[in-house]
This record gives C-alpha cells, structure tokens and sequence, in this order.
C-alpha cells in the first residue's frame, strides 16, 4: 500500500507519457528512416542514403516553399505581436464595455483556418472582393490583385492569418499585463515617466515570459500552416504561395513520393527544433539562473 | 458468480472466428460523391446487392482523390486494404510491383467473361498486372479529355464557328475580347493548367509529338522548338483569361460559359453534368467539339483495382464486383450520368447524348489513325512523380512571365530530376 502511494502518480502518467513517446517521438524517428530510404508508392525499409535529401534540394518547388515559409514566418509574427500588443495595451486602460470589445478581437479565433481562408478567398479575389467594390465606389483603377499575382500571393497568407491570430495573441498579452503589480506603475508615474516610456521601458521588459509564449505558439502555428494555404490559394498562382507542409502532402500522397515527403517533414522539423529549442534553453536558463 | 459465467462464455464465442458463409462481401474506396457520381455509383451498388452481395461503402471526399489515396495507402500499410479502390493509370501497375495485388483473383473471371474482346486493347493494357498478362483491375468509363466547351449564343452572336484549328482559336479569341466578353473560362489550379496544357500539346504538336514527350518522356522533345510553341500557345490562353481566374474551380469556370460570361472551356467531359443539371442540351444551348488537332484524342479510364484480400466471402465479393462492373447495365447507365462513354466496346450508344456519340466515333477514328493517347494530366501517362514535375513548370509558367523556351528547357530538367 504504501509502495502505492509513493508510486500512484508515476503509475497514471506512464500510460501517458508511453503513447507520447511512441506516437511523437517514435514516429519522427521512423519518418526520419523513412526519408533515408527510396519509398515511392508505398513504405520500403531498404537503406538509400541520402539521396531524397539531395533530390529535394534539388527541386525548385522546394526552395519556392522554404522561401515562402521564411516570409510568412517573420512577418506573421511580426504583426501578430506587434497588433496583439497595441491592441492589449489599448484594452487595459479601463476602457467600458472591454469584455465586448475582448470578444469580438478576439472570435476569429473560434473559426478554423479553413473557414478564414475561403473568406478571405472572396474577399480578395479581384473580381468579387475588395479590389471590384472600391471599383464600384467610382475609384476606376484602384487594383488589389495579391491574390492572383505570384510573388504577391503569399502576402495575402499573411493578412489573413494575421487578422486570425492577432486577437488570440492580445488576449495572451492581457492576461499579462493584468499580472502586473499596479504598484509599479504607480512608482512609474510618481517618478514622472510618460505613459509610453512606462510601457516600453518597464512593463514590456517585465513580460519576457509572455513573450516566449506568444513566440513559441506562433512559430509552431506557421511552420504547421497547411489549411490555411490550402483554402485560400491552394499554393496558387501556380506553385508560387506554396509552403513546406502543403509541398510534403502533395508529394506524399499526390506523386507517390513518400521518401521525398519524408525527407521534406524532417526538414521541417528541423527548422523548427533550430528556432525554438535554442529559445526554449535560453529562457529556460534564465529563470534558473533568476531562482 | 453467474454473471461472470455468462461473460467468459460471451467472450468465448467473440473468439471463435467466423466461418460461417455469409455471400459475397465488398468493400469498396471511392471518391464518387458528389451529385452526379455518386447517384452513378449507386447503380453498381443496387446490382451488387440484388446479387446477394453485402456493399460496404468507403467514400473518403475531397482533394479529387488525394484524401481517398492517403486512406487507401494507410490502409494497405494497415495490411487491411479495402476489396476495391478507385485506382488509375500506370498506379495500378505501381500497386503491383508494391504485391499488394497478387494473386490476381479477378483474373479469372475475365478470362471467363472474355474481356480482352469486351474492351480494345488499349484499355485492357492498364488494366492488367503481373508485366501485363493478368487482370486486376475492372474499367469503368473512357473520358475524353480534349474538348472545347462553349456559349452557343454567345458564339452565334458574335458570328463565330468552333474552331478547328488553333490559330481559327486565336482569331475568335480576339473578336470576343473586344466584344468585352471573356474568351477562355479557366479555373487556375494546377491541374486544370495541366489540362489545357496537353489538350494544345496535342493539337500543336501531334500525335507522335505527344508520345514521344509525355509517354517515352524523350528529353529532345521536352525542350525541342515544338514545346517552345506549345508554351507560346498557353501564353496566349493566358492573356484570354480574366482576372479572377487563379483558384477557381472548375465548375464556376463552367458556369461561366453557361451564363454567357465567358466563350470557351477546356475541360474533361464530366463538365457535360454541370451543362445538364441546368438542362441545357448540347448543339442546342451549347457546342461540344474536340479541341483542334490531328484525330487526336485524350482518355481517361477510371477503373477499380482489386487488392489482395483474404476470406472466401471477400473474394466472392471481388468476382461479382468484377463481373457487375463490366455489365451492360452498370457501363450503360453510369455513363449516362457520369458523362463519359463505356469502356466496353458493345453497350449501344443510343441512348447516349450527341456529345457521347461523337467522343465514341471519334475514339474508333482516333484509335485507327494512332491518335489515342493516355492523358498525362490526369494520371493515364506517367506515374505520379514525374506527371506532378511536369505540372509544376506548366502551371509555374502559365502563372508568371516566363518566357517559353526557359519553360522547356525547365521542363526536361524537371523530368529528368523525377526520374
């Protein structure tokens, strides 16, 4: 009984913590495999070295992807933070009615990726959205055609998932700013600090952790990103809004190429652990090092 | 006490497997869902069941079939794969050499049925297995992929006939913008580009031009001056679409040309179904023709591979499946939904539309005078790797200023990278 006692909390995470490290991680160890070998149609198990590898930097459609990738990325979060933060800094000056205007920044996020980006779609498409309504407002050459234009197309990935995300990532920043002592601030403005300085040289500084949240979600949110580009250019203009995810679908399941497919989810995952594992470390040291 | 008798004698007879014989079982991976195919599936689904067979329906939507073969091979891999799928082109061939297939149970009810003479000789090769030699695949339709759709108000107003050249195109093409109406209807998605693409890779190249550079993938006529052509004709198709066409389905691009907002289409003849569900009757409300080349013609034959499955019932299953399949009911009446022809050679086209009359005259001609091609774009050609290479330069240079010998030259460096 008392071996039980010691042990009970082991004994209910363990089923747990086994199904993760066979589903997450057993599974990244065999796509990795996967990726070494020449599996076409199917899985084969017979070593090829890394030729998948060489083939997919070899293929142009790849480097379009990983461009589009790197711009999203940065911008996405860039925006997202940039807008959530105005937006949370905005609300927390005990403003009426917050909660309403909480809600409504922050509903896109009740809807799937799917349903903005189809919207999105009609919104942008030059012959039914924006660019015809403001056509028809008298303004005869105004053109927004991001759209349909390759090199623009992947801009309108980030608009959209931006005017998604941004509303989730106010909320985040709130939450942290109401964690902050009002004590603080009250020194601030004793000492005569200006609103903005109070906000950009302390409690900005203070949220560090908010932060890495924020960051660490959008990131994983963007490399991820597959529905979104599916339901608002399917990787149009022809290849040119393509990205990493949607490249490793097609090719596994469309071209029978499931080799390659792996070896571009291994790359992917690459990316991410580059990105965030290094950040994760640093932050976490520091609050160790603050301990 | 009692209880738990019951229990175990419950859970031993949920072991005892079952060996009783329960008639022929089915389960069949599709992706017919939509409106007009799947009230043409249902056809094989009444017969199947009016034979004593137990239909067990697997249609996975979405993707035009991407989501169905990530079933599927999930599935396969799973060592539980479905009776039949819904398997085309040289994939079938593919799934072969993977010997998920073997031993060809359907073999023998074709043998028996005799359907080397029930089909031509063309369509019977993608359906056999085993180098060849043995079927393991059922056809279900012959599509033609090369046709021209179009407004025939839109056309007779503007003093304009189907054009049988390409050139004749072009011409019609120009008078239509500048009467302000759209020329070419295009739904910009890869794999409408792709469409267009082979339909005038026929048409301006020839027969033996298409063979050689989308069948034998012979690098010369990748990036030879008769591709640099082809490119500069899709760069003229280009400047006939309107703005909003990067992204559309293929449907709305139909519906264009119903509305009279647009002139032509090119497209497989499925489009025929959204022309019907309006009620709209061919050379009536609109033209069909073949688009303009040498007795070319482009199919696409949808079949169904059987997969090795164990079980005396399943198997069963498989045979009368088969059997059905290549019945004169079932190949007669989802045609007739479908919009396609038979793939058998003796059904009666009667019935069948002016359309479905002329795709099946101009087969035999075509088949005669060596014009009948599988279509690369919907997977009849090549297998998926080096169809999908080609796809991305078409729809990369149909999609940005590229110029066209650049695109033929990236074309055969992109084939010879899938290889």
């Amino acid at each position: 009984m008392e071996w039980l006692k010691k042990n009970l909390p082991k004994i209910v995470v363990a089923p747990s913590f086994a199904v993760l490290l066979w589903f997450v991680y057993g599974f990244i160890a065999w796509t990795f495999y996967v990726s070494l070998t020449n599996s076409k149609l199917l899985p084969n198990y017979e070593f090829w070295g890394i030729h998948q590898y060489i083939r997919l930097w070899q293929m142009p459609r790849w480097h379009v992807a990983v461009e589009n990738l790197f711009i999203f990325t940065i911008l996405f979060i860039i925006l997202c933070i940039f807008i959530g933060v105005i937006l949370s800094i905005f609300l927390d000056q005990k403003i009426r009615s917050e909660g309403f205007l909480k809600t409504i920044y922050l509903y896109p996020m009740a809807l799937s990726f799917i349903v903005t980006g189809t919207a999105w779609k009609w919104i942008l498409n030059p012959t039914m959205g924006i660019e015809k309504f403001v056509n028809q407002l008298g303004f005869e050459n105004f053109q927004f055609d991001w759209l349909v234009t390759p090199g623009m197309s992947i801009y309108t990935i980030v608009i959209a998932g931006v005017w998604q995300s941004s509303g989730f990532i106010m909320a985040i920043f709130l939450a942290g700013l109401r964690s902050i002592d009002d004590e603080v601030i009250k020194a601030a403005k004793v000492d005569g600090a200006s609103t903005i300085s109070i906000y950009m040289k302390i409690v900005l500084p203070m949220m560090r952790p908010v932060f890495m949240s924020a960051i660490v979600i959008l990131v994983h949110l963007s490399i991820k990103s597959y529905d979104l580009v599916i339901a608002l250019t399917a990787g149009g203009p022809g290849i040119s809004s393509d990205m990493p995810a949607v490249f490793m679908t097609k090719m596994a399941f469309g071209r029978s190429e499931i080799g390659l497919a792996s070896a571009s989810a291994i790359m992917m995952f690459a990316t991410v652990s580059a990105i965030i594992v290094p950040y994760l470390y640093s932050e976490l040291r520091r609050e160790q090092d603050v301990k | 006490m009692k209880m738990k008798k019951i229990l175990i004698a419950i859970f031993a007879i949920s072991l005892v497997p079952n060996i009783s014989f329960a008639g022929p079982k089915a389960e069949v991976l599709h992706w017919w869902t939509s409106g007009g195919e799947a009230k043409a599936l249902s056809v094989l689904k009444a017969d199947f069941a009016d034979k004593g067979g137990e239909w067990t329906d697997m249609p996975v939507a979405g993707g035009g079939g991407d989501a169905a073969m990530q079933t599927l091979k999930a599935r396969i891999v799973a060592g539980d794969a479905p009776a039949a799928a819904q398997v085309k082109g040289p994939a079938i061939q593919e799934y072969d050499d993977q010997g998920v297939i073997k031993p060809y149970n359907i073999d023998a009810v074709a043998k028996a049925e005799g359907w080397d003479k029930l089909v031509s000789k063309q369509v019977a090769q993608h359906m056999k297995c085993n180098n060849f030699t043995q079927y393991c695949a059922a056809p279900v339709n012959i599509h033609r992929i090369d046709w021209f759709w179009a407004n025939k108000k839109v056309l007779d107003s503007n003093g304009i006939k189907m054009p049988t050249s390409w050139s004749e195109f072009n011409a019609a093409a120009d008078k239509l913008q500048a009467a302000g109406i759209i020329p070419f209807a295009h739904g910009g998605q890869p794999w409408q580009d792709a469409t267009v693409f082979e339909a005038v890779a026929l048409g301006i190249g020839g027969n033996d031009f298409y063979k050689k550079a989308f069948i034998d993938l012979d690098q010369k006529a990748l990036s030879g001056s008769t591709m640099v052509k082809v490119f500069d004709q899709m760069r003229k198709l280009k400047s006939y679409t309107d703005a909003g066409s990067p992204g559309r389905d293929w449907n709305v691009a139909t519906g264009m040309v119903m509305d009279g907002k647009a002139a032509f289409q090119i497209m497989g003849d499925w489009a025929k179904g959204e022309f019907s569900a309006k009620g709209l009757k061919p050379g009536k409300d609109y033209y069909c023709s073949p688009t303009p080349s040498n007795k070319g013609y482009l199919y696409n034959v949808d079949s169904f591979v059987f997969y090795n499955v164990k079980g005396a019932d399943k198997l069963e299953g498989q045979k009368l499946l088969a059997s059905l399949i290549m019945g004169k009911n079932f190949q007669k009446v989802f045609n007739m939904y479908k919009g396609s022809i038979p793939a058998r050679l003796d059904v009666s086209m009667a019935d069948f539309d002016d359309c479905a009359k002329k795709s099946n005259a101009d087969l035999n001609a075509a088949s005669a005078a060596g014009g009948l091609m599988p279509s690369y774009a919907h997977g009849m050609a090549l297998k998926g790797a080096q169809s999908g290479a080609i796809t991305d330069v078409v729809t990369e240079h149909f999609n940005s200023n590229m110029s066209s010998k650049d695109a033929a030259k990236k074309l055969a460096a992109a084939v010879k990278a899938s290889l």
